[in-house]
């Protein structure tokens, strides 16, 4: 399941980011692949609706948020986590 | 040059169903945010508003009324006929044809809207009420207005998303000092509060799950709240021969666009918009003692507003008042302009500074004087209100004390 996640967020950003699944690199941060807030709010919806979960995120205080945006690695892990915490697997 | 001067106000929201109450709980520093009580409320994630309660628009209007006005307009109107009743006008002859209404409001029917989608979609009806289009339409509370006071001149409504209110009042002095018209009765409402309406600004992450605290450090976005307040602007001229009670002076008016983003806003063009409304109405920096705030509690609204102060007003910002009341009222989106407005006569009238409430932790990018928590008594010769909508339309109006 984790690949899949993986994947699936990687190619979330990819589309976002208007780049190839193999250009996104673990390291990058969102702003380095050319992705603004309102991409990061888009992208964040995208996730919400491909693995049905809730991501608890406020654009106001990205750093306060329990949602770790700070690399594409970051957030693979914070969508894992919330997978395994709201859906059980 | 025509001279513009306010003689009529009225308003609902949150914090009063009048003028007098939203006035006393801004003194005071009441907040009218609370949880908010509508339907479907439990698949919301922001639970938050500043609603109008205890409110019952039977005991108002009648049926055949209510068929015709959405909660937007039956706002309008209840301010209306308190702006109305105050400046003591009637509209007849020459004086109708010489006087219009222009309204600020963003969404116009939301709660129409919502409700018949309900009924088309969840519900699988296939009939609505033959009334759904005049009734959400975002000039059906300009329309009743003129037809209820028989206002025959230029008459439209405005949506420039958060600054519709201020454009309207903008145009409405425009058109009084221009010579167009006499009279204009002007503000906005807003009524924006159903699950829709609120589901919609979930989305962009930007609303805060608890309070609203503009230019706190701790702030964390903006908080919706509902209603209108409407004014009569009148020549001058036209206000002191009949021997009308003077509220105040609109001196001045700006409005630009950023031609950049369609949500962040920008320094630069709030700048060039404050500078502007005090050129228009050939004031000195140094004559502007309060600004009504944009102040929404996002974290990006405010440090660029501070910042466009102190730009636009170099070492004088650190002179000058500036509140945002929509700590207390809510953000009214079109129609927060002219419930801030009330705010600006109340500087200007009674010298009575309304606070910015909620007001917690210093943030070195506002570092300006925000009036935190709690109301203060200082004589306003003249004073601003902004608005900076997204989609980068800004509108910045300048008052004076009554002459």
């Amino acid at each position: 399941m984790t690949d899949s996640v993986r994947e699936k967020v990687i190619a979330i950003i990819a589309e976002q980011a208007v780049l190839e699944p193999g250009d996104i690199t673990p390291t990058a941060t969102l702003p380095d692949l050319g992705i603004d807030s309102l991409g990061l709010v888009e992208s964040i919806f995208a996730i919400e609706e491909a693995f049905d979960i809730q991501i608890p995120f406020n654009a106001n205080e990205p750093d306060q948020s329990d949602f770790d945006i700070s690399s594409v690695d970051a957030i693979i892990a914070a969508v894992e986590g919330l997978v395994a915490a709201q859906k059980g697997v | 040059m025509r001279r513009v001067v306010i003689t009529g106000q009225g308003t609902i929201n949150a914090l009063g169903q009048d003028v007098p109450q939203t006035l006393a709980a801004m003194r005071e520093g009441r907040c009218g945010i609370a949880e908010l009580e509508l339907r479907d409320v439990e698949r919301l994630s922001v639970r938050i508003g500043a609603q109008v309660k205890g409110y019952d628009p039977e005991a108002l209007f009648n049926r055949q009324q209510i068929a015709l006005y959405d909660r937007f307009t039956q706002f309008t109107l209840i301010a209306a006929r308190q702006a109305m009743d105050g400046c003591g006008l009637s509209f007849a002859g020459e004086l109708a044809v010489r006087s219009g209404v222009v309204l600020g409001t963003a969404g116009g029917g939301v709660n129409t809207w919502d409700e018949n989608y309900r009924t088309v979609y969840e519900e699988g009806k296939n009939r609505v009420h033959p009334f759904v289009v005049p009734k959400l339409m975002n000039n059906a509370a300009a329309s009743h207005v003129s037809m209820e006071w028989n206002l025959k001149g230029p008459s439209f409504s405005v949506a420039t998303a958060c600054a519709s209110s201020n454009h309207a009042m903008g145009l409405a002095f425009q058109l009084i000092r221009g010579g167009a018209v006499d009279v204009m009765v002007t503000g906005g409402s807003e009524a924006m509060l159903s699950f829709g309406g609120i589901k919609a600004w979930e989305g962009l992450r930007v609303m805060s799950k608890d309070a609203c605290r503009p230019f706190s450090a701790n702030r964390n976005g903006m908080v919706q709240g509902e209603g209108a307040a409407v004014f009569v602007f009148e020549e001058y001229e036209h206000a002191k021969k009949r021997g009308a009670d003077i509220l105040a002076e609109v001196v001045g008016f700006a409005m630009t666009s950023d031609a950049a983003d369609i949500v962040m806003p920008s320094k630069q063009g709030a700048a060039r918009t404050i500078a502007g409304a005090l050129k228009d109405a050939r004031l000195n920096p140094s004559d502007v003692a309060y600004i009504n705030a944009h102040g929404t509690g996002t974290a990006a609204n405010d440090k660029v507003e501070c910042a466009a102060v102190a730009d636009a007003f170099g070492h004088h910002a650190d002179e000058l008042m500036i509140s945002s009341t929509k700590s207390m009222h809510g953000h009214l989106i079109g129609g927060t302009g002219a419930v801030e407005l009330l705010a600006c006569i109340m500087a200007l009238k009674d010298g009575v500074i309304a606070p910015t409430i909620g007001y917690e932790e210093h943030d070195p990018e506002c570092a300006l004087d925000v009036v935190p928590n709690e109301a203060r008594e200082v004589r306003v010769e003249a004073c601003l209100s902004n608005a900076f909508a997204f989609g980068g339309f800004n509108a910045v109006l300048a008052l004076r004390r009554a002459p």
